[in-house]
């Protein structure tokens, strides 16, 4: 079956997307990501250790860039302008990469975004050229403006980052997806598979997930459990689910024919 | 000079070096990086030319695990 996820005119097999932070070591980040059959990885942009370690491998020895189509995000990012920054560093950092993963987080604690910078930092992004996959509230009016402005994805949290509380207004989501003509993606809030194939069920185009797989007792397995997922929600959603009965039941087996 | 690297001071007995000499003393030749100078992005293609003065302010960065 040929259904692409299609992001910013490039197609991708995955409708899985995943982070490479919270893991043990670089060889079991590799081992999770393959297991979940991510193409494409966010990565966060920080300081280089200086004077330190120089010789010791990087994320990036273990995850090339030639093989995944890598996600920059500002993670940890509070204004607008640390944002912007952020992303042009790692434009300059991926030779010219377009894609990126905007947050702008309002409160340490509840890692809620803060929408009016994000808002203001997607305008900016937009003008300069790069491909912007927001990280939103699950406000149906605010991932309308997103949309506007021009990003080509939005991102509602299902659920607090790194929470696991799965999906907590599956209304404001549905509706969000019903006015979107950009992809819609859950991201943020997915704590096991059940979640993700809700999700995707909604008819959300993809679903973003780091935590849920690294904080897993065995991340691989639940990476190849969330990438099986995925692609069941995906699949109910494009079967169309019988309708539920609230007060009616109705037997699977012919009511005729009964031995009397 | 003294140059502010990633928030920390460091000093240097030359007087001025491009930013490909920083890269090369910093033993991070050949590592994926990007290096803003005073809050200006020095493109790699610029690494030979940018010459640093006392008091550039540099932030050195990379890509690490995150979501």
């Amino acid at each position: 079956m040929s259904d692409l996820l299609n992001i910013a005119g490039k197609t991708y097999q995955s409708r899985l997307l995943v982070g490479t932070g919270k893991y043990q070591d670089f060889a079991q980040t590799r081992a999770a990501i393959d297991a979940s059959g991510a193409e494409i990885i966010t990565v966060a942009i920080r300081r280089t250790n200086i004077g330190q370690n120089a010789g010791e491998p990087s994320l990036l020895d273990f995850l090339p860039p030639e093989e995944f189509t890598y996600l920059p995000n500002t993670a940890g990012c509070y204004s607008a302008d640390d944002a912007v920054r952020t992303l042009r560093l790692a434009r300059e950092l991926l030779d010219g990469h377009k894609l990126v993963k905007l947050e702008v987080l309002g409160d340490p604690n509840t890692l809620y975004p803060n929408m009016i910078e994000t808002i203001a930092a997607a305008k900016v992004l937009v003008k300069d050229g790069f491909d912007v996959m927001v990280y939103c509230s699950d406000d149906p009016i605010i991932a309308k403006q997103l949309e506007e402005i021009g990003c080509c994805a939005v991102m509602p949290l299902a659920s607090l980052i790194g929470s696991g509380m799965g999906i907590l207004n599956p209304w404001n989501l549905q509706i969000i997806i019903a006015n979107a003509n950009i992809p819609v993606l859950v991201d943020a809030g997915v704590g096991t598979a059940s979640d993700a194939a809700i999700a995707m069920e909604l008819g959300c185009q993809g679903v973003l997930m780091n935590t849920a797989i690294a904080a897993a007792r065995d991340p691989v397995l639940m990476a190849s459990a969330m990438k099986k997922a995925v692609e069941a929600g995906r699949e109910a959603y494009l079967a169309g689910r019988m309708p539920k009965k609230l007060y009616s039941a109705s037997p699977s087996s012919p009511s005729a024919g009964l031995i009397t | 000079m003294q140059l502010i690297i990633n928030g920390k001071p460091k000093t240097f007995d030359l007087a001025s070096f491009s930013v490909a000499h920083l890269v090369s003393v910093l033993a991070l030749e050949g590592k994926r990086l990007a290096i803003e100078c005073n809050g200006e992005i020095v493109p790699r293609s610029q690494f030979a030319e940018k010459r640093l003065m006392d008091g550039d302010k540099l932030e050195v960065v990379g890509a690490v695990g995150g979501g």
